[in-house]
């Protein structure tokens, strides 16, 4: 029977035991406390895995281009690990997780970590606990992990935080041009991934792109993202995609971004704690675990203002 | 916050091809607040059991309509067993016949569905089981 103590896990998680990464990683996505543990004797091994994230709107390629990614880092001798995300139903709380029927080709490499994972009501494109799951990877001494986000449309853009490099796709045909990068999603992308250009219309889609990137102010961090034109099916221009992931991230080493990139995610894991941790310590303190506010809110009688400064002022009253 | 979610990999293996089965018996289980992880078609037991390993899910759900079921699942049954891996739920369904369905049940399959079993039996089927297990892991930590 597999071991539920965190600290076991994590020892044999660092060992290289899949099962026991699985497990971990499954603790901490269901909120265990005693998860955190694990995690945290994880965290010193961690901090030498690259991070690529791939996001782009549904119907990109996003799997297969991911799939022929991981096929030509393992050439290159690279351990790889997949975080491929899916949305949860808003409505069962059940998903679908489906990536890995175009992961099928690494099914049985040893070399190869492939964890799906449910959105679990997250917006950003990620699930809750992507970071969490990076970091068990990580530790289990994977060089490479590619964080599948979401088919995104705007706004989902949360794997910047989370990425080293974050590779934009977008692909000919999705009607109005540019529709599916335009705005935020332009912002993100540390190289931007015409896929399936063997369609008519790539070279297009790719001048657009490069036109839109002009008319930027110059990047800050003097890295200009390149545009790369890949067909997965035949897997043609993966070598090059893989080049732009090495030569973005020497760019990185080399400017300091790598280091404010930890710092900053750092504090970011940081201010979800706090804040999670927070909020759940004031409804302890209420009467009732807070039920009467929530009740109070729920039947329309106060508005969520002025639930939150009950809250706050039991909370106040409690200690003095 | 603690959130329980049942994970089930559903998998069709050797050359079976009919995917309409395993599609509709998907979205009821995730109807039923599963979180379904599908690897699609001509599985082998290893990708099955590494899979199941890396998603750490609680059921695998074989779907057989070829009739190659004897030959591939005691493998899947086998494969688990090589890789110490004991706390999971393995159910078939498909056009199985009786004593096929008899013979995968004694070697270690929990549940064989066949025609005429109702979409929401499976799903049933595997909360109970669910329910059964967490009660058993609860006695085992106190």
């Amino acid at each position: 029977m597999q071991s539920r103590d965190p600290l076991v896990l994590a020892e044999q998680a660092r060992e290289g035991q899949q099962a026991a990464g699985a497990r971990l990683i499954r603790m901490l996505e269901e909120g265990d406390e005693g998860a955190l543990a694990g995690l945290r004797a994880l965290l010193p091994h961690a901090g030498q895995a690259q991070l690529l994230g791939v996001t782009g709107p549904p119907g990109a390629g996003k799997s297969t281009l991911v799939d022929r990614i991981v096929g030509e880092l393992r050439r290159r001798g690279r351990r790889v690990g997949v975080i491929a995300i899916d949305p949860s139903s808003p409505f069962s709380g059940g998903a679908i997780l489906g990536d890995r029927v175009r992961m099928q080709t690494h099914a049985t490499d040893p070399n190869v970590f492939i964890r799906s994972m449910a959105t679990r009501g997250q917006l950003g494109g990620l699930a809750r606990t992507t970071f969490e799951a990076t970091t068990v990877l990580d530790a289990m001494g994977y060089d490479v992990i590619l964080i599948e986000t979401v088919g995104v449309g705007q706004d989902e853009v949360d794997v910047v935080e989370l990425a080293h490099t974050t590779a934009v796709v977008s692909i000919p045909g999705m009607g109005d041009d540019i529709q599916a990068i335009k705005a935020g999603i332009l912002e993100i992308g540390d190289v931007f991934v015409v896929n399936k250009a063997d369609l008519p219309g790539a070279d297009r889609v790719a001048k657009q792109l490069a036109a839109m990137l002009h008319l930027r102010e110059p990047p800050e961090d003097g890295w200009d993202p390149p545009i790369v034109k890949t067909e997965s099916e035949r897997a043609r221009g993966v070598d090059g995609l893989v080049d732009v992931f090495e030569a973005h991230r020497a760019h990185l080493e080399a400017s300091g971004g790598l280091a404010r990139k930890v710092v900053h995610r750092r504090e970011r894991v940081f201010q979800d704690l706090l804040r999670e941790r927070a909020a759940a310590q004031v409804l302890a303190a209420a009467p009732e675990g807070g039920a009467p506010v929530l009740d109070a809110l729920k039947s329309g009688e106060i508005d969520p203002y002025e639930a939150v400064d009950r809250l706050f002022e039991r909370e106040t009253l409690a200690k003095h | 916050m603690h959130e329980r979610k049942i994970r089930v990999l559903l998998a069709k293996l050797g050359l079976d091809s009919h995917t309409v089965g395993v599609t509709v018996i998907a979205q009821s289980l995730r109807d039923a607040g599963m979180e379904v992880i599908y690897t699609g078609l001509r599985q082998t037991p290893e990708m099955v059991v590494q899979a199941a390993i890396q998603e750490d899910v609680d059921v695998i759900g074989i779907s057989s309509l070829s009739g190659a079921q004897m030959q591939h699942i005691p493998k899947v049954l086998t494969r688990l067993r090589e890789e110490g891996v004991d706390d999971k739920l393995v159910v078939v369904g498909g056009v199985i016949p009786d004593e096929d369905a008899e013979s995968l049940k004694a070697a270690g399959v929990g549940a064989v569905f066949t025609m005429g079993a109702r979409t929401g039996d499976i799903a049933e089927f595997i909360h109970s089981w669910w329910d059964a297990q967490r009660g058993a892991s609860d006695a085992q930590d106190r």
